[in-house]
């Protein structure tokens, strides 16, 4: 197929639906709502279900019920609505139901800024509901690769049975790039024989996530440490850039950040200064791994956000502090630029040694 | 020798948790006799609340959903709208659906959400212990209103039924009575109607049963009843409020 | 036309005693047992059968489901059961 030139909003929701997303609720906010709109013209075309709920709190709760009775679903806000949702969201990882939201991240805290931030990410990745739960959280960094990832969330959510979420920034909903919608092959998926669609010829089915009984309740919380287990083994995802050389930092950034790092690395190699980027793709899993394998060669690790740092704690963990991480980052909705990444960089390496 | 009254196919075998005297055995009777008599069961999905009926799903004989507090109608909401073909309810207490859930039931009602609602109003927080629902009579007396509900500091009990018929979409909405057997009688009437009103599209069908609570209410479940009809029947009036078809004319014959 | 009858059944282990059943029998065909059932209530129990009327009062009054009521038939009723 030909590359069309889309928003990303509105590329995202025309994956959503052609990843077989045909039941979609939203409540507006800002930069996101253009998915919305475009949904509400798209749906009825392809026989889908689209409703506009009373609040975030109303949606994600239409996402339980919906995907309870076996139907694909998901739902696409924005920080503050993101925040309401987390209550159902916690419910909806506990009754292991599939769906997919995506998070066109805004500044925050409090109703915050509407320009793009990385201010998310500990409520994506370490949790936000209540409970012992995890979600995986995939990060494009560009519109093409959100298309690309739309398609891969749903069928994880259903095979995994669990919330999958997307995490973008203003800056890739908002943006125009160039997009195929390409054609993805996966393995079929178990039949959905808990879903609450009728008893006609079954015992029924109960969709739920109260335990009264404690061991009962461990249980739950084993079975589901498992899966998040799987999900560390089986799903990391990342992008190298500039690793195949020697290099004397590394730089640690995902979304928009990693793309300006990129072009920070190119500015550093015209000095003479050779940088390398490791990009997770996935938050949760974060790709611990490799993450400690590129840091090894490393002086030092440099992470970029549109935060205070949060992923920072995670890349600290990932290398057991073995090598020393600063960090970098822009906040309220300022994205930092290219040159602002690289003299950081060259200030570092100026700096004195073992600051750790 | 012929079976005139029994458990109905739809009401599972399990006994429930409720005490003794609670209404709430009654109310889930009917609704199970209701989708029995319309053949419904094989394709019907029941929400339970956050409330004392929490368990209801192990007390029906086909699908069911557990939400979270209030959140019911938007379950409900999320199913039907994906699957239009399945028959859903709602089963939710006054804490649940007049306090913390009471933009979802709104917005469900005023949307025309082709689901049916049974609202339990017992005029208490029963659950966790008898504190004041948005339903408690004036002056009554509970844990979180040891000296009576007082209107001018929290106002007075809401009538669900009252509010949601002022908007114009809702198809049905009945307020009933658990009390006595002639009552028992209008409320499988109003709920057998809910349920084939839904069977047959015809939107939101809502019927408030006015329940009791001996436990809560520090009563016999004897005098619960007689507490009821006379303190709540006079504040909560038990008659249709909205029908999508003519309302049958008064003093029509009651028993089928 | 005669008396038709009936049967009223009470699951004695269902019933918690909440009398709602003896209080609706418009005949006084119920009364409470002095015996306790396997989970300690005082359960209800049919006292007069022949003056039942069939109005299934008590069941639909039973908040556990507890009673089932049958109409016999006249050879039932001669027989006895």
């Amino acid at each position: 197929m030909a590359k069309v030139l889309m928003k990303g909003n509105e590329a995202i929701a025309e994956s959503g639906i052609r990843a077989g997303g045909l039941c979609y609720f939203c409540y507006p906010i800002t930069p996101q709502s253009e998915v919305a709109e475009y949904l509400s013209r798209r749906m009825p075309e392809v026989g889908g279900a689209f409703l506009q709920g009373e609040s975030e709190v109303a949606v994600s709760n239409m996402l339980y019920g919906a995907a309870g009775a076996g139907v694909r679903c998901w739902t696409t806000s924005s920080s503050p609505g993101i925040s309401l949702m987390m209550e159902a969201l916690s419910y909806i990882a506990a009754a292991e139901l599939p769906c997919v939201i995506v998070n066109i991240v805004r500044a925050g805290p409090g109703l915050g800024g509407i320009l793009p931030s990385q201010g998310d990410y500990r409520q994506a990745v370490k949790g936000g509901g209540h409970g012992d739960y995890r979600c995986l959280v995939y990060a494009p960094s560009s519109v093409q690769e959100a298309v690309d990832l739309m398609p891969l969330a749903f069928d994880r959510a259903d095979r995994y049975r669990n919330p999958v979420l997307i995490i973008g920034d203003g800056m890739i909903g908002q943006m125009m790039e160039p997009v195929e919608f390409r054609e993805q092959e996966f393995p079929s998926l178990p039949e959905k024989n808990w879903a609450t669609d009728g008893c006609k010829g079954r015992k029924p089915n109960v969709v739920n996530s109260l335990y009264l009984n404690p061991v009962e309740e461990e249980q739950l919380n084993r079975k589901l440490g498992e899966k998040y287990a799987r999900m560390e083994r089986d799903e990391v995802m990342f992008e190298e850039f500039n690793t195949g050389k020697p290099y004397r930092a590394l730089f640690v950034a995902y979304g928009t950040t990693a793309r300006i790092c990129k072009t920070a690395i190119k500015k550093l190699a015209e000095e003479g200064i050779d940088v390398a980027l490791l990009r997770p793709i996935t938050l949760f899993p974060f790709p611990s791994e490799r993450l400690n394998e590129l840091a090894e060669p490393a002086e030092f690790l440099l992470s970029v956000e549109m935060s205070m740092g949060q992923m920072l704690e995670d890349i600290r963990l990932a290398t057991c502090c073995r090598k020393p991480v600063h960090f970098y980052g822009r906040q309220g909705g300022l994205v930092p630029s290219p040159e602002e990444v690289a003299d950081e960089v060259k200030r570092l390496l100026g700096s004195a040694k073992g600051d750790r | 020798m012929q079976t005139i009254f029994k458990r109905p196919e739809a009401l599972a075998v399990q006994p429930t948790h409720y005490c003794p005297g609670c209404t709430h055995g009654i109310a889930h009777r009917l609704i199970a006799e209701a989708i029995d008599e319309l053949g419904l069961r094989e394709r019907t999905v029941g929400i339970a609340p956050v409330g004392c009926s929490v368990l209801a799903f192990n007390y029906f004989n086909f699908d069911f959903q557990q939400a979270s507090h209030g959140r019911a109608p938007a379950v409900a909401t999320g199913i039907k709208r994906g699957r239009p073909d399945l028959v859903v309810f709602t089963y939710q207490g006054d804490g649940d659906l007049a306090s913390i859930g009471m933009a979802e039931i709104i917005h469900a009602a005023n949307r025309g959400e082709k689901f049916t609602v049974v609202f339990i109003n017992n005029a208490i927080y029963g659950m966790t212990g008898g504190q004041m629902a948005p339903t408690t009579m004036p002056g009554q007396v509970t844990s979180t209103s040891p000296f009576g509900r007082k209107t001018d500091d929290v106002g007075f009990p809401i009538r669900m039924c009252e509010l949601l018929s002022s908007l114009r979409t809702p198809a049905f909405i009945e307020r009933v009575s658990l009390s006595s057997p002639k009552h028992i009688i209008r409320a499988r009437k109003a709920i057998l109607k809910a349920f084939r009103y839904q069977s047959e599209g015809r939107g939101f069908s809502f019927v408030e049963c006015l329940s009791t609570c001996p436990t809560n209410w520090g009563v016999t479940p004897l005098k619960a009843l007689e507490w009821l009809e006379e303190h709540m029947m006079p504040y909560y009036p038990v008659q249709n409020f909205k029908d999508f078809e003519p309302a049958t004319p008064e003093g029509g014959k009651d028993a089928d | 036309m005669a008396k038709k009858n009936y049967l009223v059944t009470i699951d004695r282990n269902r019933c918690k005693g909440c009398e709602l059943c003896v209080h609706a029998c418009p005949k006084q065909v119920l009364a409470m047992s002095k015996d306790i059932n396997e989970k300690g209530y005082f359960f209800a129990t049919v006292v007069s059968q022949p003056d039942c009327i069939g109005c299934k009062f008590c069941g639909m009054s039973c908040p556990d489901s507890a009673i089932e009521v049958a109409a016999l038939d006249e050879a039932e009723v001669a027989g006895g059961i």
